[in-house]
């Protein structure tokens, strides 16, 4: 495990400026796809971070480039100051991940379901935390799954993956992630595939591992009042950038990049009465491939300058804390879009 | 447009909606619809006893968990189901006619051209190795529209209409987006203007800004054209604005049934209750919600008394003692003891 206590100014984990392309074509007409533009985060320590987007923004992409299943095109990932592309020996890549676990969509594939319940959680122990013995390892797991609510424990583990429901099944993603006593968890949609009943659960859950157990959460997300019940701060991606990034409760009250607004517009507000075609978007987030300079946003944005046309915005700070990559914004103009 | 065939029933002339208003008269009546699948363990009821009225022209909203029967509903109503799932009572009545006394082969002539299904995931129901056109080109010629230009102008007609460039006739679904094939899907339950079109969570797979812009089209669309809409989700909130009617699932029973704002706005079961405040809100101040503790109970074996007793946070003691019936509230069917007979008056 890496010692962080000399770091102080240091965030848990940062990238500066992480790109990732993938090559799509071949031959004379090779392309490429640009998923993850020059992306600059930071993630503190006991903090939820949710990354909100539409698909195909790139959102889970950063999320496997955190995870160190991609190597990044261009750009750093730190963690705890570390660059990562100084992890080069297997123990350090193996501290790297059980410091920063992954929580998968879907619990229904991502659990082997020929083994136990209690197989993945023992199996990472062995693997992360080589010093116990069985008895510890056994001690252990039956601890992350009280702590995740899977209880009586010692009857959950005996079980097999088909009798539990999805929401216990996400728990135990939780479970095995949390017994390698992690620093910052990957959560890449872990509640889009539950009921909306046992939704809440999980959010629950995330929080109490942040206040709790102390453990951050980069919380990958399309649905936006979930990121507001859970997170502290809020990254909005548009096509592989980021387009504005905050405090969530200041993003959403006062959203300053026309892409946001969309965004929330488009949540469903059972209390309000709805308007037919006044706000309505047909467009659809570009794949994008070879981009020229630009906003990415322009072809839907009512509020496109001239400017954003030859002009990539930058991410630039409209209060403090509160990012916003729009040139209209920037201008110091009011952006109020959809 | 085109015309009905010959074996239709005779009723159906009679109930054509006019233009865009809608006419209240049903079209489709389920009435003690019950299925069940064969198990190892006896006979698993997914569907037990339900009944609604569908006018034409009204768009109802089918919301529960998953393993609430609700899909399984959908498919017993437009005659899909398949074994080891059959239906074991009740009746479906489409114009007047029964479907469930219908053979495959008079079924044929309705589907598409009277009932047409929007299944839940455009890339598994889409065939991956045919162009859009030839797909479309393959249900019209099913339905006895031969003629070349005649099926190249009503798909480029049907596409228009979700907003699709008739140039995607020659795409593959693969090279449509998501929102893009979900959208053709309903394109093409549209090819013969059906009275009817079911609809089995289309919108699933899409993120929140596609879905929003879907369920616009889906609403223009029968604005437009006056088809009744049986809309299956798990997502309550996202019918809210868009559905007449609402009915809320729960272990294959109908827990509420009644107008879509009053259901939202004083939910009477507290299944319904529960669902509604499980949603945070993206609006006024951040509250902690709960959600519902538990999971639905086992169709093997359903409780003996309510079936949400189990998780319900203002059961009684008599919820589990038997069945509880469905209660008309206030023009609400609702199947709550509490709001039965009057143990608790509701507040």
């Amino acid at each position: 495990m890496t010692d962080l206590r000399h770091l102080a100014d240091e965030p848990l984990l940062r990238t500066d400026g992480l790109t990732k392309h993938f090559r799509i074509g071949g031959g004379l007409k090779r392309k490429s796809l640009h998923a993850v533009d020059d992306v600059s985060i930071e993630i503190g320590e006991h903090e939820i971070v949710a990354l909100a987007g539409e698909s195909g923004s790139g959102k889970s992409t950063i999320a496997r480039l955190l995870a160190r299943i991609y190597q990044p095109t261009g750009g750093e990932i730190y963690f705890g100051g570390k660059p990562l592309s100084g992890l080069k020996s297997r123990a350090d890549t193996l501290a790297y991940r059980s410091d920063v676990p992954m929580v998968f969509q879907d619990p229904f594939s991502s659990i082997n379901p020929v083994f136990k319940i209690s197989h993945g959680v023992l199996r990472s122990l062995k693997l992360h935390r080589p010093s116990l013995s069985a008895a510890e390892r056994e001690a252990e797991a039956r601890r992350v799954f009280e702590i995740v609510g899977l209880s009586p424990a010692a009857d959950i583990m005996n079980r097999y993956p088909h009798e539990l429901s999805g929401g216990q099944r996400q728990r135990v993603g939780f479970a095995q992630a949390l017994a390698m006593r992690p620093k910052l968890i990957l959560a890449d949609e872990p509640v889009s595939m539950l009921d909306v009943s046992i939704r809440i659960g999980l959010l629950n859950l995330m929080q109490q591992l942040r206040d709790e157990q102390g453990v951050s959460i980069l919380y990958i997300t399309h649905d936006i009042a979930s990121a507001r019940y859970v997170a502290d701060r809020l990254i909005v991606m548009y096509a592989g950038q980021i387009a504005e990034s905050g405090p969530v409760e200041e993003v959403l009250a006062a959203p300053r990049h026309p892409y946001t607004q969309l965004l929330l517009s488009a949540v469903p507000d059972p209390k309000a009465e709805l308007t037919l075609g006044a706000d309505t978007d047909r467009g659809e987030p570009p794949r994008v491939i070879n981009p020229a300079p630009g906003c990415r946003f322009r072809f839907r944005c009512p509020l496109a300058i001239d400017d954003c046309h030859h002009q990539t915005p930058k991410l630039l700070p409209l209060s403090p804390g509160h990012d916003a990559a729009c040139l209209v914004a920037q201008s110091g103009a009011e952006v109020k879009a959809f | 447009m085109l015309s009905a065939p010959a074996d239709r029933p005779q009723a159906a002339a009679t109930e054509r909606y006019t233009g865009g208003s809608a006419v209240r008269v049903p079209i489709l009546t389920v009435s003690d619809l019950s299925v069940a699948y064969a198990s190892r363990r006896g006979d698993v009821c997914a569907v037990e006893n339900v009944s609604f009225e569908l006018a034409a022209g009204e768009f109802l909203g089918i919301v529960g968990e998953s393993g609430c029967g609700k899909s399984t509903l959908l498919f017993a109503v437009a005659q899909l189901l398949v074994p080891p799932a059959r239906i074991t009572g009740g009746s479906v009545a489409f114009k007047g006619t029964d479907l469930i006394a219908l053979s495959e082969r008079d079924l044929a002539p309705l589907r598409w051209k009277e009932i047409s299904v929007v299944m839940q995931s455009a890339m598994n129901a889409l065939n991956p190795v045919k162009t859009i056109g030839a797909q479309f080109a393959d249900a019209m010629r099913a339905h006895g529209v031969t003629a070349r230009q005649e099926i190249a102008d009503r798909s480029a007609e049907v596409l228009a209409m979700v907003g699709i460039d008739r140039e995607h006739l020659r795409s593959y679904p693969h090279q449509l987006s998501g929102g893009m094939r979900q959208r053709s899907m309903i394109a093409m339950a549209l090819l013969f203007t059906p009275d009817l079109v079911i609809m089995d969570e289309p919108t699933s797979a899409l993120d929140v800004v596609a879905q929003r812009s879907l369920m616009v089209q889906i609403k223009e669309l029968q604005q437009q054209l006056g088809f009744a809409i049986i809309f299956v989700t798990h997502d309550m909130s996202l019918v809210s604005h868009f559905s007449d009617r609402l009915m809320v699932m729960y272990a294959g029973q109908v827990a509420e049934l009644g107008a879509t704002r009053v259901v939202f706005d004083a939910p009477q079961h507290p299944y319904s209750a529960g669902l509604l405040d499980a949603f945070p809100s993206i609006r006024g101040p951040k509250v902690a919600l709960t959600g519902i503790p538990g999971s639905p109970p086992d169709l093997a074996h359903p409780p003996d008394g309510c079936r949400f007793a189990p998780r319900c946070p203002q059961v009684q003691d008599q919820c589990r003692q038997r069945p509880v019936e469905l209660y008309n509230v206030d023009d609400v069917q609702v199947r709550c003891l509490l709001r039965g007979n009057g143990v608790v008056q509701g507040d």
